[in-house]
């Protein structure tokens, strides 16, 4: 049977190598337009197929990046938290648990002009410019030291720059290195002891299961009180529904933001007590300009403002530091508030 | 349509919300079951679940239309996708694991396959679904969903790895569960066109070296593929175990890319752009790459070896009948054919046993094995390992070390070791 397979997977190999596809087919579809072609085909290939006119320095694209880019990878590209490092690791491919970053792995400058301009900023892709991505990848090059800081990325000069480990990669080998090695399948007396040298356990690094059996039976009764307890005062503000909708609504925030008990600040600001708190005012908080200057001038948050707000956040306060394109919906945003609410009490 | 999708997507959310609950009731009946079991009943004392009429018995369960979709019993509410909150930094971009620990056979189901999104689960409407073909081709096309319905369909069983599944065990034993080791996969049964079809439907010309296909979600994901792999057997998805895709699988349309890593299976796929060479974009770069010990890195390393793992007994479903009779089983596959045959050691790989296959090995797809053994009660080291149809081995990790270091994320498909310990708990530990 298997040989019957082999015969079929060699000549369905062969085939396409010796023929080649013709147009005949079932006349479905239509054709695709000009404008739609364009408007969807913005991947960048190293050579430079695809990439467009335009340039960008890295004076602008400093600013660019602290306002679209920093949130999540550091004012100096070196990363927040678990977020990616986009510069730096130098030198440190064949180290144990090497840095790979733009500078010190990336082979080619077409991937990260590419990257940021159709796939970036996390949640609020494809809002960068020709010239602004220019601009912010000259910075990203800067920040990796393979520029000075006068320079000026452009669509003539974008392949003369030089990726450092441009020469880093080899096509997969495995066929050569891996495949005629494999093939020992021993039954008996493969070998002469066995001993423990490494044990997860130990290292304990597995999320909980939530509690084995005994820890969910105790758990149960204490949640269920919960609920009874938490039921009046949510029947006299929020309706319980909205705030269950909102808590849906709020996984687009969570990746930034915390609320609830034990709530700290992360890449946003935390948000207990949003409703009533001045615009720019936790403590500990690093603010844009813009927004630090909406509080100063008195803007405070109440239903009415974050609504304006979450329908448009660029727009409401321009070059403020949230990446996120905003929620469309209105029951969408009056479910996130409501759910807000109620974690922060 | 667009009502009885609204209609899915609270239904999916409280079902999340509800597994948690039926979790926790699953678990206190359970206590309460044990309990009732163990402790009350002496041998010869009639077992009252027997004797005494239960109210199962007795009065009505649900009528008909209780739950217009079914999800599963709250009794198996802990049979979830989990995730690892350490491996990401959000959960927009991350990845979740399918619960092998807990399931049988080969077909992973919809609801508990596991997800990877890189920007999120999109809600793409079938009405606004369009599939564009473009680049080195005689006729540039745009397909609706519509029209992808009209082509001749096939349907195909094929499983799914991430290039990462098992990738945080290379530095040595880390995650206590095969659900973590080994969960970033799944299997299921497609029903769709061929991508050959509509790459024929476009005209290739003879120039075209490379398709890039991409999704409609926001991080716009795309990989390179050789024209032979798309003209083999690639297909384009948009039912999976006979119900259309779920949507964190890529509702209404996903690419199915048989054999190799799960990243290239792009959901949502909106765009096939026929080129000359590959676009070396950042999944295909920066990512998806394997690094070896002298810091080179390999690309393109698309295919899934052969790997297996015990899936029970395992550190999330320990043994509690004690000595006797014990099935021992788990899950097999290749991404470079079918699997031929799988061996089971009991004494970390000293000596092995032919394991039976529930059914002959399929071409890229999972494959089931049981080993039925009397077990003594003792200690054992448990481990399995593939073989596929070009005779390839499944390796340990200090093979695969040898050749590529430690500094590898992807691709790693070494035998697993179980220490299943006396009393029947087993924890993930790597032997010498």
């Amino acid at each position: 049977m298997s040989k019957f397979r082999n015969l079929v997977i060699g000549a369905a190999l062969v085939a396409p190598l010796a023929t080649p596809v013709l147009a005949e087919g079932y006349g479905l579809g239509r054709e695709a337009l000009p404008e739609e072609i364009a408007a969807w085909n913005l991947d960048v290939s190293p050579d430079g197929t695809g990439l467009p006119v335009g340039s960008g320095s890295v004076e602008d694209g400093e600013y660019l990046f602290s306002d679209n880019c920093a949130v999540c990878h550091g004012e100096f590209a070196e990363g927040v938290d678990n977020w990616p490092k986009l510069a730096g690791g130098d030198g440190t491919l064949a180290r144990k648990d090497p840095v790979k970053t733009v500078g010190s792995y990336w082979p080619y400058l077409s991937t990260l002009w590419d990257y940021a301009h159709r796939s970036m900023p996390f949640g609020n892709a494809q809002s960068l410019s020709v010239d602004e991505t220019y601009a912010i990848v000259a910075y990203i090059l800067y920040s990796n030291n393979l520029v000075e800081d006068d320079f000026v990325l452009s669509n003539e000069n974008f392949l003369e720059v030089e990726m450092p480990n441009a020469d880093g990669f080899i096509v997969d080998d495995r066929e050569t290195t891996e495949y005629p090695i494999f093939t020992n399948r021993c039954m008996e007396n493969c070998k002469e002891s066995v001993e423990i040298t490494m044990r997860a356990a130990v290292l304990d690094v597995t999320p909980e299961e939530e509690g084995g059996e005994a820890a969910a039976a105790e758990e149960a009764p204490a949640a269920e009180a919960a609920t009874e307890v938490a039921a009046e005062p949510a029947a006299l503000s929020a309706d319980p529904a909205l705030v269950e909708a909102g808590e849906g609504v709020f996984k687009k925030c969570k990746a930034c933001h915390q609320v609830g008990e034990g709530a700290q600040n992360k890449v946003g600001p935390v948000l207990n007590g949003l409703v009533g708190r001045a615009a720019g005012s936790v403590e500990g908080f690093k603010y844009s300009k813009p927004m630090s200057e909406k509080g100063a001038e008195g803007l405070v948050w109440d239903e009415t403002t974050i609504a304006e707000y979450l329908k448009d956040p660029k727009g409401y306060i321009p070059k403020n530091k949230m990446s996120f394109a905003g929620l469309k919906k209105d029951e969408d945003i009056a479910a996130v508030i409501a759910y807000i609410e109620a974690q922060s009490k | 349509m667009d009502e009885k999708e609204r209609a899915i997507t609270p239904a999916t959310d409280s079902g999340l919300a509800l597994s948690r609950r039926g979790f926790l009731r699953a678990g206190a009946a359970a206590g309460a079951m044990a309990a009732g079991t163990g402790a009350a009943l002496a041998e010869g004392t009639p077992d009252p679940l027997i004797t005494e009429v239960q109210p199962w018995a007795q009065g009505w369960g649900d009528g008909v239309d209780a739950t217009p979709y079914g999800l599963p019993i709250r009794f198996e509410g802990d049979v979830v996708r989990r995730n690892v909150g350490w491996l990401t930094a959000d959960v927009i971009s991350s990845i979740n694991f399918t619960p092998i620990h807990a399931l049988d056979g080969t077909i992973t189901p919809a609801g508990c396959a596991f997800e990877r999104h890189h920007s999120g689960a999109i809600e793409l409407a079938k009405e606004d679904y369009r599939l564009m073909i473009h680049g080195l081709v005689d006729k540039p096309l745009v397909f609706t969903y519509a029209d992808l319905e009209r082509f001749p369909r096939v349907n195909r069983t094929y499983f799914l790895e991430c290039a990462a599944n098992t990738g945080m065990e290379w530095a040595g034993a880390q995650l206590n569960g095969a659900q973590f080791t080994h969960g970033m996969i799944h299997n299921m049964e497609y029903s769709g066109v061929t991508l050959r079809t509509l790459l024929e439907e476009a005209g290739v010309k003879p120039e075209g070296k490379w398709i890039y296909v991409e999704g409609a979600d926001a991080s716009s994901n795309g990989r390179s593929i050789p024209l032979e792999k798309a003209l083999d057997d690639c297909l384009v998805a948009f039912k999976a175990n006979g119900e259309a895709l779920r949507k964190e699988h890529g509702y209404p349309v996903r690419l199915c890319v048989p054999g190799w890593e799960g990243n290239m299976w792009v959901k949502w796929l909106r765009r096939i752009e026929v080129t000359e060479n590959a676009v070396e974009s950042r999944e295909e770069t920066s990512k998806y790459t394997d690094t070896l010990e002298d810091g080179t890195s390999r690309k393109w390393t698309w295919v899934m070896d052969a790997k297996s793992v015990v899936t029970s007994p395992s550190p999330q479903a320990p043994i509690k009948h004690g000595k006797g009779p014990l099935v021992i089983t788990g899950l097999a596959w290749s991404g470079r054919g079918a699997i031929t045959a799988v061996d089971v050691s009991i004494d970390g790989g000293k000596t092995w046993t032919e394991a039976r296959l529930a059914a002959p090995g399929q071409d890229k797809a999972l494959t089931r094995f049981y080993l039925d053994i009397e077990w003594d009660g003792s200690e054992m080291f448990l481990q399995s390992r593939a073989t596929d149809e070009t005779g390839y081995v499944q390796p340990t990790k200090n093979q695969l070390r040898e050749i590529r270091g430690e500094n590898s994320v992807y691709h790693n498909n070494c035998i697993q070791t179980w220490w299943v310990k006396a009393n029947g708990e087993a924890e993930n530990v790597e032997v010498s």
